[in-house]
């Protein structure tokens, strides 16, 4: 999970309302236990994220075998991946991935948090069943899911058959295995579903009251009130989404090893695998930087893209 | 629990249609949503002539239990689930206690340069795990601890380090909640920030810690990555490692591999059913709607 980019630091300030018969020591045990109880997250921050970031960018400027010694090559790693075809593959296929994913994931966990939202009976038991998915492990939902796919005697292809519909190759064709994964995260997408719910509960009532004083119907609620007051929420979703379809692995790793034909040849398994089969270290490390750099600019493009559809009920909370 | 209803009241009495339409859709969403597990539990349960039926049975026929056992002594599960508790005990600890200690601190406490450091801290959930992973391998390799569970419990020891940082603002947010008026009687009594800290503030957020503990448990129990990036022993190695490497072994025993899935899966969706309420509280809690 990552962080609503929105709700940082805005209470960080908060005013405390500190009595002026404070004590001088106070002020300065504050501080000594302060930077104590703060250290092994800022311990942890040099060592295991400030640190390896330096040690990854001096990694993608040298061309390192583990084992070896690095030699310098400067910006050649950059340059070599300009023209590999494999990485560029590698980024389309990501991207395919995210396209069909996310959107996926967004409309469906806001229409099922929108029934949800609903006084439904045994509402405990229907926020179990749609949550369920996402809490089994990524290596056991492969394993099912790889049964689910079978082009013999999956559950697909079977229901599709006493259908009497066209059945598919699913992740063993190029054509249908991107397809096939997304709908496969689909099925996860209680993640995305839980945070609109949260969001949902967090429209004031009172303005639906308006709407309906106004002689409002559930159409007008929903378009003017429930839509603009979750449009952050559904920002952090799509944001959260993309940075988290980018980096996907497992199901590469465990389902389809890339293919056929490098068709689910994901980004960070292609890194994987230069990294840790070809022990290519340096080349590995530009592409982590590159992906970083990719995210960064999606990002970047999406909250300014934000500011046009975005309601934010207080002024200036960004 | 209940203030999930929250638009409810607006609706009418009159929405009788609508109302049934709604477990319509309900109904109808749950089946595609509950039809994997459906198939996951009826394949562990065949052996394989049931299994490669055309069309499929859904009830087996006789129901094949020895799935269950043949599975999970084809290789050492039990062995599997006892690395991953040792690895989940460290962990939860790890993070529990350090994650709290700072978010006190960074709640609770003034110094100079905590915002700065906080907003640092809070950057790095933003970062793709991919560009620290290489190093960090690099790292713990030179340190001679590849293979050892040291790589995949010691990071929890800093605040749960990377992604852990999430920890950290989930419990800050829950401390700001506590009404300062305590501290400050405390510190008039002559108390110290520890003791305020764990006479105090622990106590009251027992809500936020058991989220905590939830999010890092699952975290560790699906974790499929860090366990294969660093333990290559086989008998050090954890359920998803496991399930991974039986995954290739027993390429077409569906029944077999079902019955190991079914067993991972398990523990979890038991753990989600007893402490179903703290799971929506935690998302609740991040403050996320805001």
């Amino acid at each position: 999970m990552t962080v609503a980019p929105t709700v940082p630091a805005s209470r960080s300030g908060q005013a405390r309302s500190r009595g002026p018969a404070h004590l001088s020591g106070q002020g300065r045990l504050e501080r000594r236990w302060g930077v104590a109880m703060a250290l092994p997250a800022i311990l942890g921050f040099a060592i295991f994220t400030i640190g390896p970031m330096i040690a990854s960018f001096v990694f993608s400027l040298t061309d390192w075998t583990i084992g070896g010694s690095p030699s310098f090559v400067g910006l050649g790693n950059y340059r070599t991946l300009g023209g590999d075809e494999l990485f560029w593959k590698s980024l389309s296929v990501t991207t395919y991935y995210t396209l069909g994913a996310v959107p996926l994931a967004l409309v469906i966990g806001f229409v099922v948090a929108l029934l949800l939202n609903q006084k439904v009976r045994g509402l405990a038991l229907w926020r179990t069943i749609y949550y369920l998915p996402t809490l089994v492990p990524a290596v056991a939902s492969a394993v099912l899911w790889i049964w689910i796919f079978n082009p013999d005697f999956g559950l697909l292809n079977s229901l599709l058959r006493e259908g009497g519909l066209p059945t598919s190759q699913w992740i063993y064709s190029e054509g249908a295995a991107v397809p096939s994964l997304v709908i496969m995260s689909t099925w996860g997408f209680g993640n995305a579903m839980v945070i609109f719910l949260a969001g949902l509960q967090g429209v004031p009532r009172h303005l639906y009251e308006a709407v309906s004083i106004d002689g409002g119907g559930v159409w007008q609620r929903f378009r003017h009130v429930t839509l603009p007051m979750m449009t952050p929420t559904i920002f952090y979703n799509l944001v959260t989404g993309v940075i988290g379809t980018f980096q996907v692995f497992n199901q590469a790793y465990v389902m389809t090893q890339g293919g056929p034909n490098n068709a689910t040849l994901f980004y960070i398994y292609y890194l994987w695998r230069t990294a840790f089969t070809e022990s290519q270290m340096g080349y590995a490390s530009a592409l982590a930087w590159i992906l970083f750099m990719v995210i960064m600019v999606i990002t970047f493009f999406l909250f300014r893209n934000a500011r046009r559809w975005v309601y934010y009920e207080m002024a200036g909370a960004r | 629990m209940s203030s999930v209803a929250g638009v409810s009241g607006t609706r009418g009495r009159r929405m009788r249609p609508g109302r049934l339409a709604l477990y319509v859709v309900l109904v109808l969403g749950a089946v595609p949503t509950m039809l994997p597990f459906v198939w996951l539990i009826r394949s562990a349960l065949m052996n394989d002539d049931q299994i490669f039926v055309a069309p499929p049975d859904w009830i087996p026929n006789p129901f094949e239990w020895a799935n269950f056992s043949g599975a999970l002594t084809a290789q050492p599960f039990l062995r599997y689930f006892l690395n991953t508790m040792v690895i989940e005990l460290f962990t939860v600890t790890g993070t529990v206690l350090t994650c709290s200690v700072a978010a006190f601190s960074f709640a609770r406490l003034r110094w100079r340069g905590r915002n700065v450091v906080f907003a640092l801290l809070l950057s790095s959930v933003m970062l793709p795990y991919a560009v620290t992973l290489i190093p960090t391998f690099v790292m713990w390799r030179s340190l001679g601890a590849l293979d050892t569970f040291l790589p995949l419990t010691v990071p929890a020891w800093f605040a749960g380090a990377g992604g852990g940082v999430f920890n950290v603002f989930l419990l800050r947010q829950f401390f700001l909640t506590i009404p300062f008026e305590l501290d400050e009687a405390a510190y008039i009594d002559g108390a110290s920030p520890w003791k305020v800290f764990a006479m105090i503030i622990m106590p009251l957020s027992k809500p936020a810690l058991v989220v905590v503990t939830i999010f890092t448990f699952i975290g560790v129990w699906n974790d499929f990555l860090g366990p294969l990036l660093y333990l290559s022993d086989e008998s050090k190695y954890t359920l998803a490692l496991g399930l991974a490497s039986f995954q290739s072994v027993y390429t077409a025993q569906w029944g077999y591999l079902m019955a190991a899935s079914a067993a991972v899966i398990a523990p979890i969706i038991v753990l989600f059913f007893v402490l179903q309420r703290y799971f929506i509280e935690g998302v609740t809690l991040t403050g996320i709607k805001s």
